[in-house]
C-alpha cells in the first residue's frame, strides 16, 4: 500500500468487503429525518451516528473549510448545554464521541453502552437546531483549526503535494479544494458565515441517523421520534451544480518544497456509482484497483516493490461511492537506486498492461475471495458497519448497495476490467504530480545529536 | 478504511491508546483460558463463537530493547519473517494467504515483536493460515535479496521521518530521556546502524529470540478449547524451547531538567515534555492511569485540553500519557503550535502539570474519570480485534488472568489522595525533559 490513506485523506471509504451483519430497518420521521438501525447483538454496546449532507464539496472558493470549522463549533454548546458539556456528559456516561468532515458529509458519533442511547440522542437533537455559535468561541476555535491545518498539511510534504495535485487535477469540481480549507479562507471566515451555513444544512430533512448495535429497532425508532421528532425541518435549497469540465490533455506539476524523499502521484478521472456510463463500470474499477494493490500478492507489491524493486512503497486508490466523479489515484515513493521518473514509467507500464491484456482468472478469484472474507471480518466492528450505511446514504446512494457489493464485484469480468482501463485510464485524462525535495533547506536530523543549542534550563512555572 | 483526516484531537490519542489504554471491566468480560504448549510457549485464549473468524497474535520478547548495540536489528528481523518462509518465497507466501482471504502482518516496537493473522475458520483458510504462520515463525528464509530490499525500505522510511517535525521530536525525546538504555533508540534504528547490520547478525538474533519460551500466543475466535490447544501446538511446533530473553537494566533516573531545541523549517513547533513514567506492572499503575486521564488522557475532556486548546486555541492535538512498558515507559505531554506561540504553550503545559501535582484531582474530576473509564470498558472489549490485543498485553507482561474482570474494581478503588500522592512521588517537575522542534517564529521568538 502507498500512503494514500494519509495523503488523499478525505473520506475514501475502502469498500473492499462491504457488507452488513444483521437485519437493517429504516424509517423516515415526519420532519424528514431518515433513521436506519442495524441489529448486532455481539456486545452490549451501540454506536449512534448523525450524518449531514454537507462537506467541502458543497463549498465554493472563498468559504473553503467552512463545513469543517462548523464541525468544530458543534462542540461549543447550545443554550441548554453550554460549551464543553457535550463531551463531558458523554464521557461521564462511559461513552466515546467525535466527529469527522469529508468532501461529501459531516458526521457526529457516539459509542456507548446500549442503555445510554437516549443520552446521545438528546444531545445530538439539541445541537442539530440550537447551536450557540458565539463569537468568542469562534475566534478560539478558528485558531485551533489553523493549527490543525499546520499539523496535517503545511508541515507534511506529501500532504502538501497531494493538496497541490488535487487543486490542479480538478478543473472545476469542488473536489479541488481541501476539506480543511485554504488557510486564507479559514482566516477570513466569520461567525455569521457559519451561522448561515448551519441554518442551511443542519436540519432533520438533511440528515441521516444511523444506529448499529445491541438494540431493538422499534425502541430506537421510538427514541428517535421522542428526541428528534419535534425538530422543525428546513426549506432546503439544492446545491448549485458541481461538475468537472472535461480535461483536454495530460497535465504535470512539480511541487518543490523542503523534503527528504521524492513522491509521485498519478491520477485519472473516473466515474462513481450513479454517474457512470454503465452500472458495472465503478465495480470494474474497484476490481482493477484490487488487481493492482489488493494486498501483498497484488501487482504493485509483487512486481514493483519486490520484482523490479523500483518502488519503496506504492499504492492505488479508488472509491465507487461518492457524490461526484473523482479520480483513480496511484502514488508511490521510489527506492534509493531509482529516480521518480523510472517509477512513473513503471507504474504507467502497469496501467498500459491493464489496457492491453486481460487480467488472469487467478487474480479475479483472489479478489473475490478477499472481498467475501472482508465482509465477515468487518462484522467485527459496529462502527465500520455504521460508517458504510452512513456514507452510502449521505452521498445520495442506498445502504443496500453495501449488501450487494460482493455480488457486484464478483460479477466483474476480465473484459470489463480491460474496458474501463481503456476508457478511463487514458493519457488525455491523466495528471501527474512530482514532489521534488529541496533538501538543502532541511537539516539532517538522522542519527547522532540533534542540531541547535541545548542545555539545562530553569523550570518555568 | 481510510481514516478521515478530520477526526479530531482524539485521533493522536487513539494511536497512543493502543499501547497505553487499559479500561475497566463490566458485566461481560471475556473468560481468558491459559496454558503452555509442549515446548513452553504461553497461550492465552478467548472463545468467541459469534463470528467464523480467528485472530492470532504471536508476541516475542524480541523487539528493539534487545538490539544489543545494533539499533534496527530486531526490526529488520521481524520484518523479514514474512518475506519468504518454509517452501514459499515472498510472492508465494503472500499469494497463498490472500488466495484464502487471510491477512498477516508483523511489527516491532521497543518491547514487543509480533506476527498477527486473521482468517476465516472454514477448514481451508484456517489450515493454510496456520501452516503459513508456523513456517513464518520457524523457517523464515532471510534471503540476502529480501534483506537488501527491506533494508533499503527502512532507509527510505527513516528519511521520511526526517521530513516530519513530530517524528524528529519524538525520537529526540526518547533519545534524551533514556540515554544509553535500549529504550533510547527508534525501533527502526538509524541510517548508519541499519546499513551496518549483517545477515549473520540477523540469523543469530532470530535463533536466540524466536523461541517458544520467549513467545506468547494470543488466540480469539470461533474455536473450542481442544481446537485452540491443537492450533497453538501447530503454530509453535517448529520453535525450539530456548530461553526467555531475560531482564534488562534499570531505567536511568534523570537528575535535573533539560531542554533540547532542534531547528526545523516547519510552521509549527512540536513540544514533548516528560520523564520516565511507569511500567505495566507498576504498583502505582492505577492511581497514575486514572490521574493522567484527568490531566490529559481523555481527549477534549482533560485539564491540558482545556487550558491549551479550549481556553487559548494554541494547539489542535494536546495530550498527556503514561506509556506503560516492560520497564518504565515515558510519561509525556505533547502539543504542537505555531512557532511564535511555543513559549506560551510550553509554559501553560508545565503550569497545568505543576498545579495538578500540587493539588491533585477534585472529587468531581475523579468521579467523572472513573465513570468514563469504567463505563467505557465494554467498548474496549467489543471486538475480537480488541480482545486479542488485550490478551497479547496480559500474556507478554505477565499480568493476572483476571486483569479484565478486576479492572473496574481497581479503577473504582482509586482515591484522590492516592492520585495526588502517586503524582507527587512519580512526576518531578524540577527534572522534566523538554524537547522542542520547530522553525523560527515570525517575528523573532521569545526565548523558551
Amino acid at each position: 500500500m502507498g500512503r494514500l490513506g494519509l495523503t488523499a485523506g478525505c473520506c475514501l471509504l475502502a469498500f473492499a468487503g462491504a457488507g452488513l451483519a444483521g437485519e437493517v430497518h429504516e424509517r423516515v420521521l415526519d420532519n424528514g429525518l431518515k433513521v436506519i438501525v442495524e441489529e448486532d447483538h455481539r456486545a452490549p454496546i451501540a454506536v449512534s451516528q448523525v450524518w449531514y449532507k454537507v462537506g467541502s464539496s458543497y463549498e465554493h472558493q472563498g468559504i473553503t473549510g467552512i463545513s469543517h470549522l462548523l464541525e468544530h463549533m458543534m462542540f461549543k454548546g447550545t443554550p441548554k448545554h453550554p460549551a464543553g458539556e457535550f463531551a463531558r456528559i458523554i464521557a461521564a456516561n462511559g461513552g466515546e464521541q467525535n466527529a469527522f468532515t469529508g468532501r461529501d458529509y459531516t458526521a457526529y458519533f457516539e459509542t456507548l453502552a446500549k442503555d445510554r442511547l437516549p443520552v446521545a440522542f438528546e444531545l445530538e437533537a439539541d445541537r442539530m437546531r440550537n447551536l450557540s455559535l458565539r463569537p468568542a468561541d469562534f475566534a478560539k476555535e478558528s485558531e485551533v483549526v489553523k493549527e490543525e491545518r499546520r499539523l496535517r498539511t503545511e508541515d507534511k510534504p506529501e500532504s502538501l503535494a497531494f493538496e497541490q495535485f488535487a487543486a490542479v487535477a480538478y478543473r472545476s469540481s469542488p473536489y479541488r479544494h481541501p476539506v480543511i480549507g485554504w488557510m486564507r479562507d479559514i482566516d477570513a471566515l466569520t461567525v455569521n458565515d457559519l451561522r448561515a451555513w448551519y441554518r442551511r444544512w443542519y436540519a432533520p430533512n438533511n440528515a441521516t441517523l444511523v444506529v448499529v448495535g445491541d438494540v431493538d429497532p422499534a425502541q430506537v425508532f421510538a427514541l428517535a421520534q421522542k428526541y428528534f421528532g419535534p425538530l422543525k425541518p428546513e426549506t432546503l435549497t439544492a446545491p448549485k451544480p458541481a461538475f468537472e469540465i472535461p480535461q483536454l490533455g495530460p497535465t504535470r506539476l512539480q511541487v518543490r518544497i523542503p523534503a527528504r524523499q521524492p513522491y509521485l502521484i498519478i491520477g485519472y478521472k473516473t466515474p462513481v456509482v450513479g454517474h457512470a456510463g454503465a452500472d458495472w463500470e465503478p465495480y470494474a474499477l474497484e476490481m482493477l484497483v484490487s488487481v493492482l494493490d489488493g494486498g501483498s500478492s497484488a501487482r504493485i507489491s509483487r512486481d514493483l516493490v519486490r520484482g523490479k524493486e523500483i518502488a519503496a512503497s506504492a499504492g492505488a486508490d479508488y472509491t465507487a461511492f461518492a457524490r461526484l466523479p473523482g479520480m483513480l489515484v496511484i502514488d508511490g515513493t521510489p527506492t534509493k537506486d531509482h529516480r521518480v521518473a523510472e517509477l512513473e514509467k513503471a507504474l504507467e507500464a502497469e496501467v498500459a498492461r491493464l489496457r492491453k491484456d486481460l487480467v488472469s482468472p487467478d487474480e479475479l478469484e483472489r479478489v473475490r475471495t478477499q472481498v467475501v472474507a472482508s465482509k465477515v471480518f468487518n462484522r467485527d466492528s459496529v462502527f465500520y458497519q455504521a460508517m458504510q450505511i452512513g456514507t452510502l446514504e449521505t452521498v445520495g446512494l442506498d445502504w443496500r448497495l453495501a449488501d450487494q457489493y460482493v455480488r457486484n464485484i464478483s460479477a466483474v469480468t476480465a473484459e470489463q476490467v480491460r474496458d474501463v482501463a481503456r476508457k478511463y485510464l487514458v493519457d488525455e485524462d491523466r495528471t501527474v504530480a512530482v514532489l521534488e525535495p529541496l533538501p538543502e533547506t532541511v537539516p539532517t536530523a538522522q542519527g547522532g545529536e540533534p542540531g541547535g543549542p541545548r542545555g539545562d534550563i530553569e523550570d518555568v512555572r | 478504511m481510510c481514516a478521515d483526516r478530520m477526526l479530531r484531537g482524539a485521533l493522536a490519542l487513539a494511536l497512543l491508546a493502543g499501547l497505553a489504554l487499559p479500561s475497566a471491566a463490566a458485566e461481560a468480560t471475556p473468560t481468558i483460558q491459559s496454558w503452555e504448549t509442549r515446548n513452553g510457549a504461553r497461550v492465552l485464549f478467548v472463545e468467541a463463537p459469534e463470528l467464523p473468524i480467528l485472530d492470532v497474535r504471536v508476541i516475542f520478547d524480541a523487539a528493539s530493547s534487545r538490539d544489543d548495540g545494533h539499533p534496527g536489528l530486531a526490526n529488520l528481523t521481524g520484518t523479514l519473517l514474512l518475506a519468504g518462509a518454509g517452501p514459499w518465497d515472498a510472492d508465494a507466501l503472500a499469494r497463498r494467504l490472500e488466495n484464502v482471504g487471510a491477512e498477516m502482518s508483523s511489527g516491532v516496537l521497543r518491547d514487543m515483536a509480533w506476527v498477527s493473522a486473521r482468517t476465516l475458520t472454514a477448514e481451508k483458510p484456517l489450515n493454510v493460515t496456520v501452516e503459513t504462520l508456523a513456517a513464518v515463525l520457524a523457517k523464515p528464509h532471510v534471503s540476502p535479496r529480501d534483506l537488501e530490499r527491506i533494508r533499503a525500505g527502512v532507509q527510505v522510511s527513516l528519511r521520511q521521518d526526517e521530513q516530519s517535525p513530530g517524528e524528529i521530536a519524538e525520537k529526540a525525546f526518547y533519545r534524551a530521556l533514556y540515554g544509553d538504555d535500549p529504550y533510547a533508540g527508534d525501533p527502526k534504528g538509524t541510517a548508519a546502524s541499519v546499513a551496518a547490520i549483517t545477515r549473520d547478525e540477523i540469523l543469530a538474533f532470530y535463533k536466540r529470540h524466536y523461541v517458544a519460551r520467549n513467545a506468547v500466543v494470543a488466540l480469539v475466535g470461533a474455536l473450542d478449547r481442544a481446537q485452540a490447544e491443537q492450533l497453538a501446538e501447530r503454530i509453535t511446533a517448529g520453535l525450539p524451547a530456548g530461553e526467555h530473553a531475560g531482564p534488562l537494566p534499570k531505567i536511568p533516573e534523570p537528575t535535573k531538567a533539560r531542554l533540547d531545541r532542534i531547528a526545523f523549517p516547519s510552521t509549527q513547533t512540536h513540544i514533548y515534555v516528560g520523564e520516565p513514567g511507569m511500567s505495566r506492572t507498576d504498583p502505582d499503575y492505577f492511581p497514575l492511569f486514572v490521574g493522567n486521564h484527568i490531566l490529559g488522557g481523555n481527549g477534549l475532556v482533560s485539564l491540558l485540553a482545556d487550558e491549551v486548546r479550549q481556553k487559548r486555541g494554541l494547539s489542535y492535538s494536546v495530550y498527556s500519557a503514561f506509556v506503560p512498558m516492560r520497564r518504565r515507559g515515558p510519561f509525556l505531554m505533547v502539543a504542537q503550535t505555531r512557532n511564535d506561540q511555543a513559549p506560551e504553550a510550553l509554559s501553560v503545559m508545565r503550569a497545568t502539570l505543576t498545579h495538578f501535582i500540587d493539588e491533585g484531582p477534585t472529587a468531581t474530576q475523579l468521579e467523572a474519570a472513573k465513570e468514563n473509564i469504567t463505563g467505557g470498558f465494554p467498548l474496549n472489549i467489543a471486538s475480537n480485534k480488541d480482545i486479542v490485543q488485550y490478551l497479547a498485553m496480559i500474556g507478554f507482561y505477565g499480568l493476572p488472568l483476571d486483569y479484565l474482570s478486576t479492572l473496574v474494581d481497581k479503577v473504582n478503588a482509586v482515591t484522590a489522595e492516592q492520585v495526588r500522592d502517586a503524582f507527587a512521588r512519580r512526576v518531578d517537575p524540577t527534572r522534566l525533559l523538554t524537547v522542542v522542534v520547530g522553525g523560527e517564529a515570525e517575528p523573532a521568538s521569545a526565548s523558551l
